[in-house]
């Protein structure tokens, strides 16, 4: 998968979880908890939605990061390397 | 044969409209299961049938705004012999019954969009005199209406646009009256009393961490299955905080059925109940409470989740507020808050050490509890979240 592909597919999952979220407005900084307002549970299902879709098993150690576009991206290319 | 009746949505709630019937007339119905959906404030609800028989008429069509207690359907038990003219006076509307009590929301903080931009000074409603006139025969609060007029000025045409039906309104703006007129009737009507101490959640992280350590995402479990759980055994132990308030004083529930609160992203939140939880492990708490979230935001709980809460537990999640007390949830007696988890200095054997502290705090109701329950209860709850193993 390609970076752009990658990013999609996050941002995917995310408007998925909170469909009130426009993609277009998403910051490639903007904290999902504290910026875009998921919860814990939001959070844990996105990373169980990113498992299925991409076969990338997110450790709770490493919420950290995918905490934003960005940051999720460069995780997730390099744990699907 | 039997009348099935528009059953009560939670207290918050007097009427919805019927928008899909999910049985005809000659299915085989039995306890629980889904007849009717109807729109409401607070989302679609699914009707759940409460006798066992088989379904003869239809008595509400679709598109219909049925008051609780408004006959849905005659239903014939086994056995019972069809009657010959009785269905047409059955259908007669039943006297629409109010909810037991009133209710309230219980977590007092869902974001509520700013509404009125360039208010003039604080506490200062501008309105026009047509609109003042208006708004007292109608017996309005100008405080609640949203002005169009000049400067964010109340006018004549808001004050009737707010008797126009309830469809006209968006969803979040009826969600918000819900809440609004429930919160308020709860607080008019409940000696509330509140209580709070501070406990180490350290040791039910570190046993969540070793526990999630290894499982796929769909297994693993978060803090608040744990809270809930403990709610629940700590119910159990202390049973005045657990039950409804009614006219005929409190009565404790032999079930307990933990409503959680949610909040919906939308706006405003709901507190469907889990019914019959006190059997349920962490594990099944914690699928129980994934469901419930997902129907809850996607608008599809059923009647018997609205009305069957016996307490209610409001957790503000991973960041946020440290503490909070919230408001209950009519006819209930206690509802148990949780504030974010914080990193703080703790004593520990004699030793100042940085632990995860919680702020739980219990609102309770003083005509069933005193402030000896509701401490018994707390510290019920703190000794269980200390042996999380135990849970």
């Amino acid at each position: 998968m390609t970076p752009d592909e990658i990013r999609t597919a996050f941002l995917q999952e995310l408007t998925n979880v909170a469909p009130d979220i426009e993609p277009d407005t998403v910051g490639p900084d903007d904290h999902i908890q504290d910026d875009l307002g998921l919860d814990s549970m939001d959070v844990l299902t996105l990373v169980t939605a990113l498992h299925d879709r991409l076969g990338v098993d997110i450790p709770e150690a490493d919420y950290p990061r995918i905490a934003s576009v960005a940051l999720a991206q460069a995780y997730l290319a390099e744990r699907m390397a | 044969m039997g009348i099935f009746a528009m059953p009560s949505l939670g207290a918050d709630m007097e009427a919805g409209r019927l928008i899909e019937w999910l049985v005809s007339p000659g299915d085989a119905v039995t306890r629980g299961d889904i007849v009717a959906v109807v729109e409401t404030q607070k989302g679609a609800i699914e009707i759940e049938c409460f006798e066992e028989g088989t379904v003869r008429e239809l008595l509400a069509d679709i598109g219909t705004d049925l008051a609780v207690g408004a006959p849905l359907a005659t239903i014939q038990a086994e056995g019972e012999p069809i009657p010959e003219a009785a269905v047409a006076e059955q259908a007669t509307p039943v006297e629409a019954e109010q909810p037991v009590v009133t209710a309230p929301a219980p977590q007092p903080v869902a974001p509520i969009p700013p509404q009125r931009p360039q208010a003039p000074a604080p506490g200062v409603v501008q309105s026009s005199p047509a609109a003042r006139i208006k708004a007292r025969e109608l017996g309005f609060d100008l405080a609640m209406l949203t002005g169009s007029g000049p400067g964010g000025a109340i006018v004549l045409e808001d004050v009737e646009a707010e008797k126009t039906p309830q469809s006209k309104r968006s969803p979040q703006d009826e969600m918000r009256r819900a809440i609004a007129a429930a919160m308020t009737r709860s607080k008019q009507t409940i000696p509330h009393f509140y209580l709070s101490q501070t406990i180490d959640v350290t040791p039910a992280m570190e046993w969540l961490t070793s526990f999630n350590e290894g499982k796929p995402p769909s297994e693993r479990v978060l803090l608040g299955a744990l809270f809930l759980r403990a709610t629940v055994l700590a119910s159990a132990k202390v049973k005045t905080v657990n039950g409804h308030f009614t006219e005929e004083g409190f009565k404790p529930s032999d079930k307990i059925n933990p409503g959680l609160a949610v909040a919906l992203r939308s706006g405003g939140l709901v507190a469907p109940a889990i019914v019959d939880a006190e059997q349920m492990g962490i594990v099944e708490l914690m699928a129980a409470m994934r469901d419930l979230v997902t129907r809850a935001r996607a608008g599809r709980l059923r009647s018997s989740e609205m009305t069957e809460g016996t307490i209610t537990l409001s957790s503000l999640g991973d960041s946020g507020a440290e503490s909070m007390a919230g408001v209950i949830f009519p006819p209930q007696v206690a509802l148990v808050g949780i504030g974010a988890p914080g990193l703080r200095p703790w004593v520990v054997d004699g030793n100042v050490e940085p632990r995860h502290l919680v702020t739980l705090t219990i609102s309770a109701d003083h005509r069933a509890n005193d402030g000896r329950q509701a401490s018994r209860f707390l510290s019920v709850f703190d000794s269980l979240l200390s042996t999380p193993e135990a849970l």
